[in-house]
């Protein structure tokens, strides 16, 4: 079987800064900034009481008519993954079931496959505190009343709003996608994780087209409270939310909750060029690793995304010499960012400090697993747009964070850019888009 | 391509029947049931009030390095102690040369179990009466829910203990499709094997949902068996009575690696695995497709990527949950894969008397596959009295079975149409 090809067809995204690709590029090359004063719930005592938030946001208006009922039963990383997938699709140039009123599919079924990266989703605290509440005795938990009534005052598909692989079954039931199906829930690195196993896919001929990606918000009180606890949220910038997140900034002093997520369409390469489709990038290179030492949760950990990089880079053929661009992650957590610019080297060596690169999550807040679905389409968008945009609230270096951020947009000749991430609990993921020759 | 062939050169598993794969293996034959009541909370008034418990569990005794991980939760102490049962199997610990950055793991493990007494209390003292007030609510939590344990409830926090107890550094992956999760996890793994991102890898699952809140979302959806007046003989794939899963808890790990890899360093072959199928049904998210054209497709793609045809399967290990849906689809699905073949192929499920372990299945089934390859003998379907006409081919009723069994088929069907199956063989 000679080796097939992974072309990138499809770009989907929903971030604070706007939902399609064409909204949220345009917003990142004009350095707008998407982090407000969290609206969604009350922030309360909350110490951070910032965040990066989908406003007026319902995957009611991206699914078909007759799938709405089920957002009902769709925790809102759900709904984020469905509304990703339909913009990923229409952005393709591809027909599914799912796309009312385009005309017949243009996908087979069996050969479309779908993997989409998620997190802990958190249950709902008001409906589940509701339920919880029917069942107290001399205020404590009453197991007896729960099992006997409390519990049906949740609805009975209450457990599928949250298991993570719902995320890709609604994009397949949605979509039609019958081939290969799978839910990396690798935390932040779980874009680039799933992005990386779904060439995989194409190339070993077990679909020819692939929506793969990741999608999470954690704006929730869980979230808040979990990303508090591990010290990573920005406490002290409640009053100026849009400069707050300043990744590799000398003035980084933690991150703020984003919610969003990005799915690519990947599409074996002689199918794309049958269909004459728009090839942003071929996915030319993927590395994964992990760092043993990351089971302390407080330390902070690139997730060894030195080694992830540079397994990238050997199964893309290409050297340090051959990377014209990069977008990092950079959570704007002090310690992670230390740790990010120093796996750069690791990797890249002296080069990683001119090769120019990006972080968009002082613009987004740090959307976790979804965030590295963003990386990967901005990464394909800026290698078919030849430019690099600006990296906000970037003004100068974090001592060790040396690269080359930019504080403006620029025109870069880009043949091969490098993107990757890494998690709390040590793993990381990345990998390397070549621009397409025409 | 020149594909890598891979093996399998360790195996662990603690589970609600043994803690250890030999154990487990003997407690199949012997057909020990393991449905019991629930310890681990007053589940008295639930619908259910039983399931599959891992009981006298000593972390201690099966963790040399067990105060390494006191952060690990219920299911993590799982996955360590099948680890550490698989890794020495495999000797791995003896073997100069391994490279820890070309080492992977791959899990299909479960969210951490939830701290659910500091959790309810909080949303109790909490509530306005119509929310949780976040005057109140950030200052209890921050106070008394523990970090650890909030953050080992990521799914991918069992990757970070295994890591930190092999020395790991290369590829490091978490799936959880549910109930498939670790077939997925482990024919993925065989996937980067081949392509040569890896040589060896730490593979399989862990779960527990056997909480107060997992039990009420299976409860709540009506999937678990209410059999509260038999429970031993709850688990009743395939027979006609079933009337739902019953919910188990565990972990089971594979060692997985090149068979180049194991023939140099003189490893023991258990078994190769030389195919993986993996398919959506893309049809509900409460319902498997009736037809079962999803579960065909994985075992066909399976068969393919093995260069098998369905005659040469001398075992199936069915998914076999005793759901009234599952067992009819999957059945129709046996019969569309294997045709005038099906009603001669051995099935078996052992979730008849090991429950449902929920991302742990797949991989604890797939041990018992290795072993039944060994031993040429098939664990059979405990509880299987009364034939369903729907479900009318051989499931090995009762009593395990002496066989030639050359090749074998695992299936793991999960929740929301993801399906999986891999075929192995002894790899003699």
């Amino acid at each position: 079987m000679a080796d097939r090809r992974v072309a990138i067809t499809g770009l989907g995204v929903v971030t604070p800064l706007g939902m399609g690709i064409e909204d949220v590029w345009a917003a990142l090359r004009d350095g707008r900034r998407g982090v407000s004063e969290i609206s969604l719930l009350d922030p309360g005592h909350f110490p951070c009481k910032i965040g990066g938030q989908l406003l007026d946001f319902s995957a009611r208006n991206f699914v078909p008519k007759n799938y709405r009922k089920a957002v009902k039963v769709m925790a809102r990383d759900i709904e984020i993954a469905v509304a990703v997938a339909d913009l990923a699709f229409l952005d393709s140039g591809l027909i599914t079931r799912g796309l009312e009123g385009k005309g017949e599919p243009t996908v087979d079924s069996k050969r479309l496959g779908c993997n989409v990266g998620a997190g802990l989703i958190c249950t709902e605290l008001n409906e589940l505190g509701t339920a919880v509440n029917t069942s107290v005795t001399d205020g404590k938990f009453d197991f007896k009343t729960w099992g006997k009534s409390g519990m049906s005052n949740l609805t009975p598909l209450w457990l599928l709003k949250y298991l993570p692989n719902m995320l890709s079954c609604h994009v397949t039931i949605i979509h039609g996608a019958e081939g290969p199906s799978n839910c990396i829930t690798c935390g932040d690195a779980s874009g680039h994780l799933a992005v990386g196993e779904s060439a995989l896919y194409i190339r070993r001929d077990a679909a020819d087209v692939v929506i793969a990606g990741a999608a999470e918000s954690k704006l929730n009180h869980m979230g808040l409270l979990r990303q508090g606890k591990l010290r990573r949220l920005c406490t002290t910038r409640n009053d100026q939310p849009a400069g707050a997140v300043r990744p590799f900034d000398a003035d980084h002093a933690g991150t703020a909750i984003g919610e969003g997520g990005g799915l690519l369409i990947l599409e074996d390469m002689d199918c794309a060029k049958n269909r004459g489709a728009r090839v942003y990038a071929e996915l030319v290179g993927f590395g994964a690793a992990c760092d043993p030492l990351a089971i302390d949760v407080l330390r902070p950990t690139a997730g060894h995304l030195g080694l992830a990089v540079r397994n990238a880079l050997a199964s893309a053929g290409i050297g340090p010499e051959d990377v014209d661009a990069i977008v990092a992650y950079g959570t704007g957590v002090p310690g992670e960012d230390l740790a990010e610019a120093a796996a750069w080297r690791e990797a890249l060596g002296e080069k990683a400090r001119s090769i120019p690169a990006v972080s968009f999550t002082g613009a987004t807040g740090t959307m976790f697993a979804g965030a590295s679905g963003v990386q990967l389409a901005v990464a394909a968008k800026c290698l078919a747009e030849q430019i690099v945009p600006p990296t906000v609230n970037f003004d100068k270096p974090a001592e060790g964070c040396e690269m080359n951020f930019a504080a403006e947009t620029r025109k870069v000749k880009i043949r091969h850019i490098v993107t990757g991430s890494y998690t709390v609990g040590g793993q990381s993921g990345a990998c390397v888009l070549k621009l397409c020759e025409k | 391509m020149n594909k890598r062939r891979v093996v399998i050169t360790g195996m662990g598993s603690v589970n609600p029947l043994a803690h250890s794969a030999e154990e487990t293996w003997a407690a199949l034959l012997r057909g020990d049931l393991a449905p019991s009541p629930i310890e681990l909370f007053d589940a008295s008034t639930f619908p259910t009030t039983f399931a599959a418990q891992v009981k006298n569990f000593d972390f201690a005794a099966r963790v040399p390095s067990a105060e390494k991980h006191v952060h690990a939760g219920r299911h993590c102490q799982f996955a360590l102690a099948a680890a550490v049962e698989a890794w020495n199997q495999s000797a791995l610990g003896a073997y100069a040369d391994l490279d820890h950055q070309r080492l992977g793991v791959y899990l299909g493990s479960g969210e951490g179990s939830i701290d659910f007494e500091n959790f309810v209390s909080l949303l109790i003292e909490a509530w306005d009466g119509r929310q949780v007030d976040t005057n109140v609510w950030p200052d209890l939590a921050f106070e008394r829910m523990d970090l650890y344990r909030e953050v080992e409830q990521e799914s991918n926090m069992v990757l970070a203990h295994l890591a930190a107890e092999f020395n790991v550094q290369g590829p490091a992956f978490n799936v959880l499709t549910a109930c498939a999760a670790s077939t997925q996890a482990i024919g993925e793994a065989v996937m980067q094997l081949r392509h040569g991102f890896v040589d060896t890898v730490i593979t399989g699952g862990a779960h527990s949902m056997i909480h107060p809140f997992g039990l009420t979302g299976f409860n709540r959806l009506t999937a678990l068996s209410v059999r509260n007046d038999d429970i031993p003989t709850s688990s009743r794939p395939f027979d006609l009575t079933r009337d739902g899963f019953v919910i188990g808890e565990g972990a089971s790990i594979l060692i997985l690696e090149t068979r180049e890899q194991a023939e140099a360093r003189g490893a023991k072959i258990l078994a190769e695995i030389i195919g993986y199928g993996a398919s959506a049904d893309a049809f509900r998210i409460t319902d498997q497709d009736p037809e079962g054209d999803g579960a065909a497709t994985s075992m066909r793609a399976a068969l393919a990527d093995a260069d098998v045809q369905p005659e040469q399967i001398d075992y199936i290990s069915a998914h076999g949950t005793g759901t009234k849906q599952n067992d009819q689809v999957e059945t129709r699905a046996m019969k569309a894969v294997f045709g005038e073949y099906a009603p001669k192929v051995p099935i078996s499920s052992v979730k008849s008397m090991l429950g449902h372990l929920i991302a742990a299945t797949g991989a604890t089934e797939l041990i018992t596959c290795v072993l039944a390859l060994r031993d040429q003998i098939l664990p059979p379907t405990a509880n299987l009295h009364t034939p369903d006409p729907d479900c009318d081919l051989d499931y090995v009723p009762n009593q395990p079975r002496k066989a030639d069994v050359n090749i074998c088929m695992s299936n793991s069907f999960g929740f929301g149409g993801q399906n999986n199956t891999i075929i192995l063989t002894a790899g003699k």
